[in-house]
């Protein structure tokens, strides 16, 4: 990565006057200090507007009705929709709207077990996932992309496998061959960590999947938000991601499936907008992606999502995934000079995303962040949703400083100062 | 002429009120079943094909009518359904279009419909317009992007029926019990 294509100063500063929230002041007049991205992302103004003028213009029920507004109001959904799948190289009816990732797993699971359960046509058998089959996940997976596994397991009696994480955090990609075995019907990872940062390498694990003629499922939520996106082009079958992640509002998020699967894949939730004919009896279904989306949508959060989206674009992601990129080796170059500090995940910036979690020795992560937000700092401090990979790592929970693209290196450095004297605040260590 | 006043012209009208093609034949190549989810209309729809005649065969065929020596050709269009004056009159408008085309021409005249449907009112070029003959009256629905799966509707159940039939499979379309 090149330092010219990354955003300069003046950028910097143009994209925070965009977001509203990093004006705030905090207790005595304190700068808000926001390094909790990787939790929730926080939103520009384009954003905000866009779903305001949604709301006091064009609001209607969408995909129903007759009337001026309705037909407004579906237009702006499906643009939303096309400009979204465009933003993750997929075309609109590959992308349905979900609550958010964990809606978008929960929504695969459930049709993967409706097919199990013989629902769907013909070429819906595919999916079928029958007992001793193997569902393979990570380590390093965020609960949202395990807990559905699990019980998709549970349901089907097939067998639960995982890839180990390595003690720098990254998979141990060597494992691959005896994870997957013949019997792997579907494989579930992450695209990056949020806890270690660390970039799966999605190709090797694509292949690995392939040859094992399994389903490839990507959890791009972490990745979306910070790294040129192209699905199609990584060659996954299905991936889940989340508006709030990357820079759009919360309730929303995304499903993508490869045409012709969804096309074969039975519903995961019925009722409402999703039908074709409804009798006492029975009910056909609409074609993908509308099948997918029972019940009222978040159209007032899709058309903030596009906006989100588009501000994303007109920066580039090459250029954004180059700024903090810059800000991430400044952090792990900042935290390795601190006494006590071990960095859960890879050590440098290499295929690593701006999400650094650690553990200070001798400080509990709650005290490490009440310490820094009274600094105005805001990170992570928990198991960040990721149980299994802290266990992996030896540790309950962590501290974690998670990086967007609207931060710059006197954050970076606030933060560094900081939690350098964290430990002697404490007294612990001197 | 307001917006209104344009979608519902006296043609669309009439042809609502007196549809042609209503009523479905007895025998039939293939049959399609559509609905739109939106409102819950349907349409059943039948056609008959026929190969084309071969060279200096029937007397006074036009050429481009009745189609290339071996064709098939669209010889009857039938059907029933339930339905708003713009899903009625364009399916009625239809039928007199496609009726007697071979199968290359009935594709070709359906993609200029579906393009003066997407077109949100700003029509369709002169060549496209003038094939498709009454049904360019529907041009006003175009404004209306809610009301353009109503126009489709016939549409939709043609070209499943007509791939059917092409493709030899004279068995009935599959209706829900109990609707």
């Amino acid at each position: 990565m090149t330092v010219s294509s990354a955003l300069s100063d003046q950028e910097v500063a143009a994209i925070r006057a965009d977001f509203p929230i990093l004006g705030r002041r905090l207790e005595g007049g304190r700068p808000l200090v926001y390094l909790d991205t990787g939790a929730t992302s926080q939103r520009p103004r384009v954003v905000i507007d866009a779903m305001r003028d949604f709301s006091e213009n064009h609001n209607a029920a969408v995909h129903r009705g007759a009337h001026t507004l309705a037909g407004e109001a579906t237009d702006a959904f499906e643009d939303a929709r096309a400009a979204i799948a465009a933003f993750v190289g997929a075309a609109p009816a590959e992308l349905v709207f979900t609550s958010g990732a964990t809606g978008a797993i929960n929504l695969l699971t459930a049709a993967l077990g409706a097919a199990s359960a013989g629902r769907g046509q013909d070429p819906s058998h595919r999916f079928a996932i029958l007992p001793g089959d193997r569902i393979v996940v990570t380590q390093a997976e965020h609960h949202s992309n395990l807990v559905p596994w699990q019980e998709l397991a549970a349901r089907t009696g097939a067998e639960l496998a995982w890839l180990r994480a390595g003690p720098d955090g990254r998979l141990r990609l060597d494992d691959l061959a005896t994870a997957i075995n013949a019997r792997t019907r579907l494989v579930a990872f992450t695209h990056a960590s949020n806890v270690t940062g660390a970039i799966t390498d999605v190709a090797v694990m694509v292949a690995a999947a392939r040859r094992a003629g399994a389903l490839t499922v990507l959890d791009a939520a972490q990745s979306a938000p910070h790294l040129p996106l192209d699905l199609s082009a990584l060659g996954v079958d299905f991936a889940a991601f989340s508006a709030h992640k990357m820079l759009g509002p919360n309730g929303i998020g995304g499903l993508y499936g490869r045409i012709e699967l969804l096309e074969a894949l039975p519903p995961g939730l019925t009722g409402g907008s999703m039908v074709e004919i409804v009798t006492m009896r029975e009910a056909t279904f609409l074609p993908p992606p509308h099948r997918f989306e029972a019940g009222t949508q978040a159209v007032t959060q899709a058309v903030g999502w596009a906006a989100a989206v588009g501000y994303l674009d007109a920066l580039g992601m090459e250029r954004v995934a180059a700024h903090e990129h810059a800000l991430t080796a400044r952090l792990l170059e900042g935290v390795a000079r601190i006494d006590g500090v071990r960095v859960l995940g890879p050590a440098d910036a290499t295929d690593r995303l701006g999400a650094v979690a650690l553990d200070l020795a001798g400080v509990h992560p709650h005290d490490v962040g009440q310490y820094l937000d009274a600094q105005g700092i805001a990170v992570r401090v928990g198991h960040h949703c990721a149980q299994p990979v802290h266990r992996a790592l030896g540790v309950v929970a962590s501290t974690r400083a998670s990086l967007g693209l609207y931060n710059t290196a006197a954050e970076v450095d606030q933060f560094l100062g900081a939690l350098d004297q964290v430990r002697s605040y404490f007294g612990v260590g001197r | 002429m307001s917006s209104l006043d344009v979608m519902y012209q006296e043609l669309i009208l009439d042809h609502a009120r007196h549809p042609h093609g209503r009523g479905l034949a007895e025998s039939f190549d293939g049959e399609s079943f559509q609905v739109n989810p939106t409102c819950g209309d349907r349409i059943q729809l039948r056609v008959g094909l026929r190969a084309a005649p071969a060279p200096g065969g029937e007397p006074g065929a036009q050429p481009g009518d009745g189609g290339e020596p071996g064709a098939l050709v669209l010889e009857s269009v039938s059907w029933d359904g339930q339905g708003c004056s713009i899903s009625q009159a364009s399916a009625s408008m239809m039928k007199d279009l496609v009726e007697g085309k071979d199968l290359a021409a009935v594709e070709a005249v359906a993609g200029a419909f579906a393009e003066l449907m997407r077109s949100r009112g700003r029509g369709v070029d002169q060549a496209a317009a003038e094939s498709l003959e009454d049904a360019i009256a529907l041009e006003g629905v175009s404004r209306y992007p809610m009301r353009v799966k109503c126009a489709l509707l016939g549409w939709m159940a043609l070209k499943d029926a007509a791939a059917k039939a092409a493709a030899g499979d004279a068995s009935p379309a599959r209706i829900p019990e109990g609707i």
